[in-house]
Formats: C-alpha cells, sequence, structure tokens
C-alpha cells in the first residue's frame, strides 16, 4: 500500500482526478480494487458454466453414439468460422484496451466498432445455425425429432451421410445432446448480447473521450468479460461440433 | 501521484503494456490452434481424441489468460484468483465424478 | 484494567453527536440511493428481520400442526408448502445474508480502516435484489406457494408438482446474487483497502470469518443458480436433463444443488463464528487464544466444505465407494470448527468474565453449535446416516446449528455492535433475561427432537404415530416460548431507539478500530485513514490509550 503521509494529505486537500470516488485513497487504489473486482466476478461465471461443463461430461459419457451422431448435424464450416470470429474480436478487444492505455482515441473507437461487429457476426451466424436446427425439429421440447438419427439416408442437409442408423433408445438420446447444445451455446450467446450491448455503449463513451485520459479501467475490466466469454467458446467449440469427425 | 507520463501504465503495481506485437503473436498462435484442432478432429486416434481436443482448447484458453487478459503480468493476487476458480471448477467436476465413475463397479 | 466492561458517558451530559450517518442526510430517496455501507446495512437489518418472521410464523404453524399426530390444521399438501416456506425464507432470506449483510456490511469497513466497501453501488444493489428476491417470495406464498421443500428435489420438483417452482427458484436465483455481490464486495474490500500497518494478521478475526465465508458465497452461489436455471427449463420445456425416462439423471441436480448448499451452511455459520470471537475476546478481557490457528480454520472451514457435500445424499442413489470418500471427508472438515471452539474456551479460561448480553448468547452458541456439531459427526458417518437422515434427528441437528449456533451468534453481533450503530444502549436486564428465555425455549423445542429422529420420526410429515405426540408436544411448548425469546428483543431493541442510554465511543471498552470513533460513526467513518499500529486484541495498547485520554482531558 502506498506510505501513510501522503495517503492522508491527499485525502486532506482533495488531489484527486474527477474519476476518483471518495472512498478510495489513490487512483491506483480504485483501479486495482475494480480489476480485482471483475475478476471475481469472472470466477462465479466459470461456475456458472461449470454446472453446465458437469453435466456434458455426464451425458456424453453415458450417450456417447448418440452425441457423435448430435455433433455431424452441427456444420464444421459455421462452427470454425464462428471460432476464428471470436478468437478475431478478442484480439481487436485487446488492442482496443492498448490504444486506451497509449490514449489512442481513434484507434480505440475503431478496435471497440470492429470487435462490436465480429460480435454481431457470431451471433448473425448463430442465428443461422439456430434456424437449421429449427426446422430440422432438433430442438428438444418443441416436436423433437429423432427421424435424421433412426434413419439418416432421409436427412439430405446432413454433412456426414455415412452415420449409420441408430437403435431407437439412443436416437432418443440425442436430445440430451441437443439441450446441452442449445443451452451451453445460449447461455454463452446471452452473455454475448449483454457484451455487444455494453459495447454499443463503450463505443459512444470512447468517442467523447472518456477512456483516453488515463482512466482506461472500464476498457480494461470489459475487455476480461470479452475474453472470458471467448474462452468458453474456446472450449464449446471441440465439445460440441468436433465430436469424431471422422471421414468415411 | 496524478501526472504520470503517458508511456507508463496508469496504476503503480504493474508498469507492463502489453505491446501490439505480442497480441498479433497469440491471435495468430489462437488461430493455429483452432485449424489443429479441427483436422485432429478428423483423425481417428481413439481415445485420445477428446485428449487433443481438450488438451489444445487448454492451451489456447491458457494464451487468452496469460495475454489477453494480462494474467501473466498481472499481481500474484490475479494469478491466485485464477487458480482459485480453476481450482474450485476442478473439485466440482472431479469430486462429482467420484459418485458417477464408481456407480457401475458393482456390489462390494 | 477495570473488571466491569461497560463503561458509559456520564448519561446527565451525554449526547448522540449531532453529525453522523443517520442524521446526515434526511428523507427516503437519500436511504433508497444510499452508497453509505451503513445504511445499507440498516435497510437489511429492517428487511431480514421481516422476512424472519415471515418465516417463524411459518415455523410456529408447523409447530402447531404437529401438536397431533393427525393432519388435522391444515391439509398435508398445505403443511408441504409450509415447511418449505419456512426453509426458504430461512435458508436463503435470512441465515445467508444475516450477519454478513447487516454487521459485516456495517464493521468491515470500520475494522479495516477504510471509508466504505470497495464498490459501494454494488452493494446497494445487492440489497435490492434482495428485497425483489423476497417480493419474488412473498407472491409465491401468496399465490398458493411452492411444496417440494427447501431442497428442490428432483425429479419431484421437476415432474411431479403443479405448484410455484419456477417464481420460487427465480427468487432464489436472484438471492444468490444479491449474496454473491456483497461477498465479492468484502473480498476486495479486504484485499485492497486495508488501512497503513492493518496487515492480515493484525485484522479482527470477524473479517477473517467473512473473508472466508465471502470465498464460498463468490464459488458456490453460481452453481446453485445453474441448478435452478436446469430446473426451470426442465419445467418450462421439458428437456429432459433430469428425467430419467429421457436419460436424464436426477442426481446431476442434487450434485450440483448440495455443491452450494454445502459451503452454504458455512456461509451461514463462519460469520456467525466472527461475531463470537470479538464477543468472546472483549467479555473476558483477553485476546482470543490462538489468533493464527482461528484465522487458518475459517480459511480451512471454506477449503474443505468444498469437499463433503456428498454427504447429503447418500441414501440418494450414489456409489458407495463415493459415499467412503465423502465421509471420510466430512470428518476432516469438522476439525477446523472443533479448533475454534477450542481457542474460543481457552480463551475464557483465566479470562476476566462478565455476563453481559452478547456474552450470553455467545456462551449459549459455544454450547449449542458444539452439541449440534457433534450430532453432524453421526450423520456424516455414513452407516448411521442411513438411519438418521430425512428423519428428526437431521432436522434436530441443523436447528443446533443454525438456530442455537447461528442465530445466537447474530443476536449476539446485534446486540454487541447495538450501541455503535445506533449510538444508544439496549436494556441489560431486559435483555439478559431474553436470551436466557430464547436458550430455554430452543433446548425444550430441538432437543427432543433428536430422540423423535432416533425413535424414527420421518421429516416434513404432518400425520405421525401416535407414540411420538407427547414428544412433539414437548417441542411446540419449546417453540411458544422461543417465540417469547424472539420477540422481546424487537421491543426493547426498538425501545432503546428512543430511551436507551447513550452509549458513547466505546462502551465495551473493547479493542478494535470500530471502537475508537464515535457511536453513531460519521458517513465517512474516519476523518482521517487510521495507522494500525497494534496487534488485535490488544487490551493493552487500549488501556495506554485510556490513561493518554485521561491525562490529556484531566
Amino acid at each position: 500500500m502506498s506510505d501513510s503521509p501522503a495517503i492522508a494529505q491527499a485525502a486532506e486537500h482533495h488531489e484527486h482526478p474527477p474519476y476518483q470516488r471518495h472512498h478510495f485513497e489513490t487512483v491506483a487504489q480504485q483501479f486495482d480494487a475494480a480489476n480485482f473486482a471483475m475478476w471475481l466476478f469472472l470466477l462465479t461465471e466459470i461456475m456458472f458454466f461449470g454446472g453446465l461443463f458437469m453435466a456434458y461430461l455426464l451425458y456424453r459419457n453415458w450417450y456417447f453414439h448418440a452425441f457423435v451422431a448430435g455433433s455431424h448435424q452441427l456444420s464444421l464450416l459455421w462452427g470454425t468460422l464462428n471460432t476464428t470470429v471470436l478468437i478475431t474480436s478478442s484480439f481487436t478487444m485487446a488492442m482496443g484496451v492498448w490504444c486506451a492505455e497509449m490514449r489512442k482515441k481513434g484507434g480505440l473507437v475503431l478496435c471497440l466498432v470492429l470487435t462490436f461487429v465480429l460480435g454481431l457476426v457470431f451471433l448473425g451466424i448463430k442465428t443461422i445455425e439456430y434456424t437449421e436446427k429449427i426446422e430440422k425439429h432438433h430442438v428438444p421440447g418443441f416436436h423433437y425429432s429423432v427421424k435424421s438419427f433412426v434413419d439418416p439416408a432421409s436427412d439430405k442437409e446432413a454433412t456426414e451421410a455415412h452415420d449409420k442408423p441408430l437403435a431407437p433408445d439412443m436416437a432418443q438420446k440425442t436430445e440430451v445432446y441437443f439441450f446441452l447444445y442449445f443451452a451451453m451455446t445460449g447461455m454463452h450467446a446471452l452473455h454475448m448480447i449483454i457484451g455487444i450491448c455494453i459495447l454499443g455503449y463503450m463505443i459512444f463513451r470512447a468517442q467523447a473521450g472518456a477512456y483516453t485520459t488515463g482512466h482506461v479501467t472500464f476498457v480494461e475490466n470489459f475487455g476480461l468479460y470479452w475474453h472470458f466469454v471467448d474462452i468458453i467458446w474456446i472450449f464449446l467449440f471441440p465439445l460440441l461440433y468436433l465430436i469424431a469427425r471422422f471421414p468415411a | 501521484m496524478n501526472d504520470h507520463p503517458e508511456h507508463q501504465a496508469h496504476h503503480e503495481e504493474e508498469h507492463h503494456i502489453v505491446s501490439p506485437k505480442v497480441y498479433l503473436a497469440i491471435v495468430a498462435a489462437l488461430l493455429v490452434g483452432t485449424g489443429l484442432t479441427v483436422i485432429a478432429a478428423q483423425i481417428e486416434m481413439g481415445v485420445l481424441n477428446p485428449i487433443v481436443a481438450l488438451g489444445i482448447a487448454v492451451i489456447k484458453a491458457t494464451l487468452v489468460v496469460l495475454f489477453f487478459m494480462h494474467v501473466k503480468y498481472s499481481t500474484k493476487l490475479t494469478k491466485l484468483t485464477v487458480g482459485a476458480g480453476l481450482f474450485t471448477f476442478l473439485a466440482l467436476i472431479g469430486m462429482t465424478l467420484a459418485d458417477y465413475i464408481s456407480r457401475a463397479w458393482g456390489r462390494w | 484494567m477495570s473488571s466491569t466492561v461497560v463503561a458509559l458517558p456520564d448519561q446527565s451530559t451525554a449526547r448522540i453527536p449531532k453529525v453522523n450517518y443517520l442524521s446526515k442526510e434526511n428523507g427516503l430517496l437519500s436511504w433508497l440511493l444510499t452508497g453509505d455501507h451503513k445504511r445499507i446495512a440498516i435497510l437489511y437489518l429492517i428487511s431480514i428481520t421481516f422476512f424472519f418472521f415471515i418465516g417463524g410464523a411459518m415455523a410456529g404453524l408447523i409447530r402447531l400442526e404437529l401438536l397431533t399426530p393427525q393432519s388435522d390444521l391444515m391439509a398435508t399438501d398445505t403443511y408441504n408448502k409450509v415447511f418449505t416456506m419456512h426453509g426458504v425464507i430461512m435458508v436463503f432470506l435470512f441465515l445467508v445474508p444475516s450477519v454478513p449483510a447487516t454487521i459485516g456490511n456495517f464493521l468491515i469497513p470500520l475494522m479495516v480502516g477504510a471509508k466504505d466497501l470497495a464498490l459501494p453501488k454494488v452493494n446497494l444493489l445487492s440489497w435490492y435484489l434482495y428485497v425483489f428476491a423476497g417480493i419474488m417470495v412473498l407472491y409465491t406464498m401468496i399465490s398458493g406457494g411452492v411444496d417440494t421443500g427447501w431442497t428442490f428435489t428432483t425429479p419431484l420438483s421437476t415432474h411431479y408438482l403443479n405448484t410455484h417452482v419456477l417464481s420460487t427458484g427465480i427468487a432464489i436465483f436472484i438471492a444468490g446474487f444479491s449474496s454473491i455481490f456483497t461477498g465479492l464486495n468484502f473480498i476486495v474490500t479486504i484485499h485492497k483497502m486495508r488501512a497503513p500497518g492493518m496487515t492480515w494478521f493484525r485484522l479482527p478475526l470477524f473479517v477473517w470469518s467473512h473473508y472466508a465465508a465471502s470465498i464460498l458465497m463468490v464459488l458456490g452461489t453460481p452453481v446453485l443458480a445453474i441448478a435452478i436455471v436446469l430446473v426451470a427449463l426442465e419445467r418450462v420445456f421439458g428437456i429432459g436433463v433430469f428425467d430419467p425416462t429421457r436419460g436424464g439423471d436426477p442426481l446431476l441436480f442434487q450434485h450440483l444443488f448440495w455443491f452450494y448448499s454445502h459451503p452454504a451452511v458455512y456461509i451461514m455459520i463462519l460469520p456467525g463464528m466472527g461475531v463470537i470471537s470479538e464477543v468472546v475476546s472483549t467479555f473476558s478481557r483477553k485476546r482470543v487464544f490462538g489468533y493464527t490457528a482461528v484465522a487458518f480454520s475459517s480459511v480451512a472451514i471454506a477449503v474443505f466444505g468444498f469437499f463433503v457435500w456428498e454427504h447429503h445424499m447418500f441414501i440418494m442413489g450414489v456409489s458407495n465407494y463415493s459415499t467412503l470418500v465423502f465421509s471420510l471427508l466430512t470428518m476432516l472438515v469438522a476439525v477446523p470448527s472443533a479448533i475454534k471452539i477450542f481457542n474460543w474456551s481457552f480463551t475464557l479460561y483465566r479470562g476476566s468474565l462478565t455476563f453481559e448480553t452478547p456474552m450470553l448468547y455467545a456462551f449459549g452458541f459455544m454450547g449449542l453449535f458444539t452439541i449440534g456439531g457433534l450430532t453432524g459427526v453421526f450423520l456424516g458417518s455414513t452407516g448411521t446416516d442411513i438411519h438418521f437422515t430425512e428423519t428428526y434427528f437431521i432436522v434436530a441437528h441443523f436447528h443446533f446449528v443454525m438456530v442455537g449456533g447461528m442465530l445466537m451468534a447474530f443476536l449476539a453481533g446485534v446486540h454487541f455492535w447495538w450501541p455503535k450503530m445506533t449510538g444508544r444502549m439496549y436494556p441489560e436486564k431486559i435483555s439478559q433475561l431474553a436470551a436466557v428465555v430464547t436458550f430455554i425455549g430452543f433446548n425444550f423445542t430441538f432437543f427432543p427432537q433428536f430422540i423423535l429422529g432416533m425413535l424414527g420420526m420421518p421429516r416434513r410429515y404432518a400425520a405421525y404415530p401416535p407414540e411420538f405426540q407427547i414428544l412433539n408436544v414437548f417441542s411446540t411448548a419449546g417453540a411458544s416460548i422461543l417465540g417469547v425469546g424472539y420477540l422481546l428483543p424487537i421491543l426493547y431493541l426498538t425501545w432503546s431507539l428512543k430511551y436507551g442510554e447513550i452509549a458513547g465511543n466505546n462502551p465495551w471498552q473493547a479493542t478494535g478500530l470500530e471502537w475508537q470513533i464515535q457511536s453513531p460513526p460519521l458517513t465517512e467513518n474516519f476523518p482521517e485513514i487510521p495507522i494500525m499500529d497494534h496487534e488485535a486484541y490488544d487490551y493493552e495498547w487500549l488501556e495506554r490509550q485510556q490513561q493518554r485520554e485521561a491525562q490529556s482531558v484531566g
């Protein structure tokens, strides 16, 4: 911690920037506290998604063949593209933080806009994927159909038509796979939507110069959140899209 | 305390600003990793498939955490915090698995 | 050092300080939009008390029903709803936030030497989330209640009931975030806002306990959140995650639920233990024996507490091998709690004891928590648990630790810090009477329940075999005494707000930074940030301080 006489002096004479809250003694302390708080919040997110990962682990183990068949229903192209988009958006976000630290307002706005756009692209691709799933009746709880699994030949759009038909009880378990698919990617998408909304707000504020006067806390902490959402997807991609994708 | 030179960081504990070169290297590594994992998923390796897939994912996540999220340049407290989160996550998975793995071990 | 503790200023000239956090601003909005941790603590105190009495009313109904072996006061379905609401309200709306959100919120910044918590707006948000959760619970009650039991066991809660599981789940989800934000705030504050010289090992043990509890809040509560989300998805969309006919495993819910709910019991008890450390030290005029051991045992309880949850599931169909592992770990987790009891006992030994109300509650805590904790050992051992679980033995066990333990600690804390929060003393004689009445009532209520459990009376039953009636009547009689014991503090504490004696800065002659400032404190707590230059519980320092003051006034 900083030395005490300096603190006492600074506190008395109010020599602090306008963005320093009164219960903090120094800007450094405020930044540290906010940063630490953001990390703690991310810990809660790890544990929140942790429950879903546990469910995935369990049911993939129990119903592996259903999970394979389910995974083959997802488009490798869209999934890989989305992963690329999100990783790139993480890069643009990190660059945005750098721009804020270097007080480059134009650069910061550009990076935030790019991140925003990439985020929207991700969601757009997700929408395409979800629409496909809805059309094929692969949404648990909404007239779920196991036809594609019991009779793979009937599935015209299947990318891996060499899949063998599943027995009816295992075919029914594909619903468990798709529940996890929608729950995990849906929860992830919800976090993306929230992030994109905050990005929109940040772009306005960045344009007004709020983050390039030395007060980068908000950008840096939002960056942490955005990278975390990226990390979740880094795990979701192989777990959901890449189960036994062997060519025939 | 309020007039730090502009090229220095705004906080006292960490003066390190990660350079864009590092970010570029990391994003390249992440994209390569993505390609690798897609390729690896198409090669039949038996029980190694999920291990390789998760392994690559862990490496990618580690890169994001260390460099994009600046943990490599952060205080011990931040590193401890990340560790605590991982530890608890692994406790949840591991201890729950203790039940599921041993269920089929037969009556005793 | 004087052997009597209470040192009040001369009542004929004493006044409440004109400028303090209560008088600083007036009007409803200044309270509803406050960032001041002390005001938020008071807001919490009022709301928690409100919900405590609703939960208590539910308890009253339960005990009334159980006076007779038949289910004659209410239908069995209604009885299910009553005990569910009792559990939900008492656990999530009372016990979890009780000490942390009221006394913790008030004192943590004072004890570490800060002007507020790290994130005041998040603190206020935490209270609003709590209130919203409370309103949702009230809505659930009014619209017909929920009857799953507070544990929401699947597939009962997902497939076999048509009561308000969803709204209760949402309420608990929101209450969970309230708890997370409180814990998050504490961790950041304790790490980043300690005053100069306030090293970790000079912190009061109250802070250590809250630190440990906060870690549990931050890491454990989100798992409860996802468990509730999954139950909601199951109920609304029928996805099959907990449905055996569709390949789901109902036990997965229980794993996720208890992964939180076991640490939750430590979230509930650790802050209470922190209070006991402070009270026992002050009223023995001695530093807490084995400070380091008590501090580390708090953290140990938090860490070990994450590894024992399956002991709530021994009879649910988990593998026998896992029960072995979790049973062993449960035995281990008892050790740090026992360490605390030993350390408090050694603090008392050769201390200069006085028996003000907080100390009476502390004694009650130590005895009752020990009994409750020891009965936990029977339950942690799988063989005996098979017979005791889901009987009144378990009900008695957790009421001993939660009511005999935690609630007594809460009351100890409220009484101990009442002078600091309000500037006034509570009336000592009637409060001592209330403490004794509570203790007697508690034992009459819950001790027979151990016997009932051993005799085989199941829990959550409105009707029971007639041979159990006499013990149930005993228990209900005790409950009525207990009710009086809880009603009295409401009355005299309210009375004391206007008529209590002026307390002055340090009526208990306690150590700790909070006692070196005025009562009630200023909004900014400290006119200037203090510099900590002595160890915790340093009564010699206090005596030198008092002598200095006497000389300078003299």
